[in-house]
């Protein structure tokens, strides 16, 4: 292998552990996310018990696969990343443990307090305030581990995956912090620190940049390194990568208030955001072109290779919802999608085609070369999980678009005495062919991850295979 | 907003357009150097990077983007306190398509306010445009099929709190009603048994039947005499009072429930009722026409 000669022992461990728990929590997500698409069509599963029911189950829903599943992904893949890349092993190792015990706990902590009902009530930031804190000092470590390894490399530039995982890191502490900050009454129930328009503005400038940061800048990071690794070509374009790299931090820090159009937030402020989010469109578009063209040269691995697959139809899937984005930011179009299914499809787009796919196709390049493995145990089954997951998200983004459109245009019909056409419960009732729909893309998504834990597992298990052949690496690292 | 924000706003917004433009401008082309080799030398992990330039389609789409963030913050509000050319506000927006809806259906309403309530009530489009209204305002609380719930008045009974004459139902829904039954324990005995003990009696005035039972005559024995405070809202007779929205406790039509433990909780801690006002939520014309739909629904019972 290429690696032999690569210089110190890297910590690998905690690497390992971020990846085991990146599969365990996408299932766990995922099944919950199957289970309360189910609630939907069929609301009667809700089974009136309070920690059964939709209103807590959702959130439960959102963190664990946002931030369980691709937070672990994120995290996981960031500490092999800039080991490798900076040719340094991970500095305090002892801290980066702590990352990994400390995240798992949030995690927990998490799923046992929102069923309960333990809520700020913020969107993606429910968490209460001792989570939140415990959240921050986990967070404040990971910082220090990552960017204490860049200090300590021993190449002379930063790689380009790097300052995407800096900026994510950076850029997720100063939003935690500042959208958590609240005013406790007890040990389970706090106020947020704001009021009014400002709260709300504050959410959404979070809200919206969890999505900028978390699940793009981070995500793009781990993009500029395994589809390069995998494709074995070199990034395409260099000077891309800058521009597209500041233009992007420093745009989407705009882009909140188009969660608020024709709300009370001031019309300016509206204006702002959208504007600003139509700018976003080019560099997001960047990171999209940086990976699907690192593959140029080299197109027949698409036919070949199950894994590319996964890593370009994600940045396909991710070119599609950075369109998608803007378009839904312009006032006219937003006063027809806002608060309908569309909005559903579109976040779905971006977090089942892009985040989830291209976490499966890290992780499925990472995990041999984690447990010192050849390959997968099997790499049909990675073909498989593909077209699982492809089917999946196309079944859903497509249901929740003619549901959303369908949803829109029906709020806004309007009689010739100006009394609305359709009444809420007329509309709703509309919605659960394509709610069913949705959920057969779920369960097609969830069985396709199901699949790849099998596949983590006996990787892991590194027994022989039918073929008589050992998949354990003669070499171990 | 102060100068102070307003400038800082329209300082931070042109920065960042500014930096973008600049950033575009500084890399949009290869450096003669950059040009003669493919790689930019780096190497990490085996991973080299390209020197290629930025695609100019992309470059295009870039700065096509930011011509337009120009243009739309000329033209609309975002740059601080300048409202923009155009003058457009949201809530102009809002106050011009509300406008538009009212000048168009105006003369439909027109015509209906020309009919009295009662016999606008027989004419089918009552049932479709009342129908509508009714469903777009009234049936959150009263159900989509009007017979009401829990604390909210079925509407196809016949049975009238506060009347239901044409004027009556016009005023309910234009002004409001706020029926309020004040806690009654302490002034019939306050006690759990005298709570009972009336809330058995009531129970009979409807069912005359459950008096066969001794536990009920003895109780009713007991509360008929303390029934007086009752009446003061009630009516002796027990009928109720429409002027005041008494609900008839005789007639077996109960709004917030029929059973004995309903009932003692009502006694007990008296209930809050509250239909609120639709003035300055829909027209008098508008007003006129539900009116005619809730008096029609009750007009198919009795029929």
């Amino acid at each position: 292998m290429q690696d032999a000669a690569a210089p110190p022992a890297y910590h690998y461990r905690v690497v390992r552990q971020f990846t085991v728990m990146t599969v365990v929590w996408g299932v766990v997500g995922m099944f919950v996310g199957v289970w309360i698409a189910a609630q939907l069509a069929w609301p009667a599963l809700n089974f009136d018990l309070p920690w059964l029911s939709f209103g807590r189950l959702r959130p439960l829903h959102t963190n664990a696969v946002i931030f369980a599943f691709g937070g672990c992904a994120l995290i996981g893949t960031s500490l092999y990343v800039v080991q490798r890349t900076c040719q340094a092993p991970l500095v305090l190792p002892g801290l980066a443990a702590f990352v990994f015990w400390g995240y798992q706990a949030v995690i927990v902590l998490a799923a046992v307090s929102l069923p309960l009902g333990f809520t700020s009530a913020k969107e993606y930031a429910e968490l209460e305030w001792p989570i939140d804190i415990l959240l921050a000092l986990v967070w404040v470590a990971y910082a220090v581990v990552f960017f204490g390894t860049i200090a300590k490399r021993r190449t002379g530039h930063i790689y380009v995956a790097n300052w995407f995982y800096g900026g994510f890191i950076l850029a997720v502490a100063l939003l935690h912090i500042v959208n958590s900050a609240a005013i406790p009454i007890s040990l389970t129930k706090s106020y947020s620190a704001y009021a009014g328009a400002i709260d709300a503005m504050v959410q959404w400038w979070y809200g919206h940049n969890a999505v900028g940061f978390f699940l793009t800048a981070g995500f793009l990071g781990m993009m500029y390194y395994y589809v390069p690794i995998q494709a074995e070509r070199p990034v395409y374009s260099y000077r891309l990568s800058i521009v597209h790299f500041w233009a992007l931090i420093a745009v989407y820090m705009w882009a909140g208030p188009h969660h608020l159009h024709y709300s009370s937030l001031p019309d300016w402020a509206q204006s702002v955001g959208m504007v600003f989010s139509i700018v976003l469109l080019a560099p997001s578009w960047g990171g999209m072109i940086n990976g699907v063209m690192t593959l140029s040269g080299a197109w027949h691995k698409l036919r070949d290779d199950p894994i590319i697959r996964f890593l370009i139809v994600a940045l396909s899937f991710y070119g599609m919802s950075t369109f998608e984005g803007p378009l839904m930011s312009i006032k006219t179009v937003n006063a027809l999608s806002h608060n309908t299914d569309w909005t559903i499809g579109h976040v779905h787009a971006g977090a089942l085609g892009w985040v989830a796919m291209i976490s499966i196709g890290a992780l499925y390049v990472m995990t041999p070369r984690l447990f010192g493995r050849q390959r997968m145990y099997s790499v049909g089954w990675i073909n498989v999980h593909f077209w699982l997951s492809t089917i999946g998200t196309v079944l859903y983004i497509a249901a929740m678009w003619v549901s959303g459109i369908m949803q829109g245009l029906m709020w806004r019909a309007v009689n010739d005495d100006g009394t609305l056409t359709y009444n809420f419960v007329q509309e709703l009732v509309e919605r659960q062919p394509f709610y069913i729909v949705r959920l057969i893309g779920g369960v097609v998504f969830l069985v396709g991850m199901l699949l790849m834990a099998l596949n983590v597992y006996l990787t892991i298990r590194g027994t022989r295979d039918d073929a008589g052949e050992d998949n354990r690496l003669a070499l171990a690292y | 907003m102060s100068d102070f924000w307003s400038g800082y706003i329209i300082f931070i917004v042109v920065l960042n357009l500014v930096g973008c433009a600049v950033l575009l401008f500084a890399n949009s082309r290869l450096s003669a150097e950059e040009a003669r080799q493919d790689t930019t030398g780096h190497k990490f992990d085996g991973i080299e990077e390209r020197n290629q330039p930025l695609p100019r389609w992309w470059l295009f789409l870039f700065i096509g983007t930011l011509v337009f963030a120009v243009g739309y913050l000329v033209l609309y509000p975002g740059l601080g306190r300048f409202g923009g050319l155009l003058n457009w506000t949201s809530v102009t927006q809002w106050e011009q398509e509300v406008a538009l809806v009212e000048k168009s259906s105006e003369p439909l309403f027109q015509e209906f306010a020309k009919v009295p309530v009662d016999e606008l009530a027989h004419y089918p489009e009552t049932r479709d445009v009342g129908g509508r209204l009714f469903a777009q305002n009234c049936a959150i609380c009263h159900g989509s099929d009007a017979r009401g719930a829990r604390g909210y008045p079925n509407l196809t009974d016949g049975d009238w709190l506060y009347g239901g004459s044409p004027d009556a139902i016009v005023q309910t829904i234009t002004s409001g009603r706020r029926g309020t039954m004040t806690p009654m324990a302490a002034a019939i005995g306050n006690s759990d048994e005298a709570v009972r003990d009336m809330a058995m009696y009531v129970q009979t005035l409807s069912r005359p039947d459950l008096k066969d039972k001794p536990e009920y005559r003895d109780a009713a024995e007991r509360a008929e005499p303390r029934f007086q405070v009752c009446a003061a809202c009630h009516g002796a007779d027990a009928t109720g009072n429409q002027m005041i929205g008494a609900p008839n406790l005789t007639d077996g039509i109960w709004l917030y429930g029929a059973r004995l433990e309903d009932i003692e909780t009502t006694i007990r801690e008296g209930r809050q009722g509250h239909m609120p006002a639709h003035e300055g939520v829909l027209t008098p014309e508008r007003i006129h026409v539900l009116a005619a739909y809730v008096y029609s629904l009750s007009m198919e019972t009795e029929e």
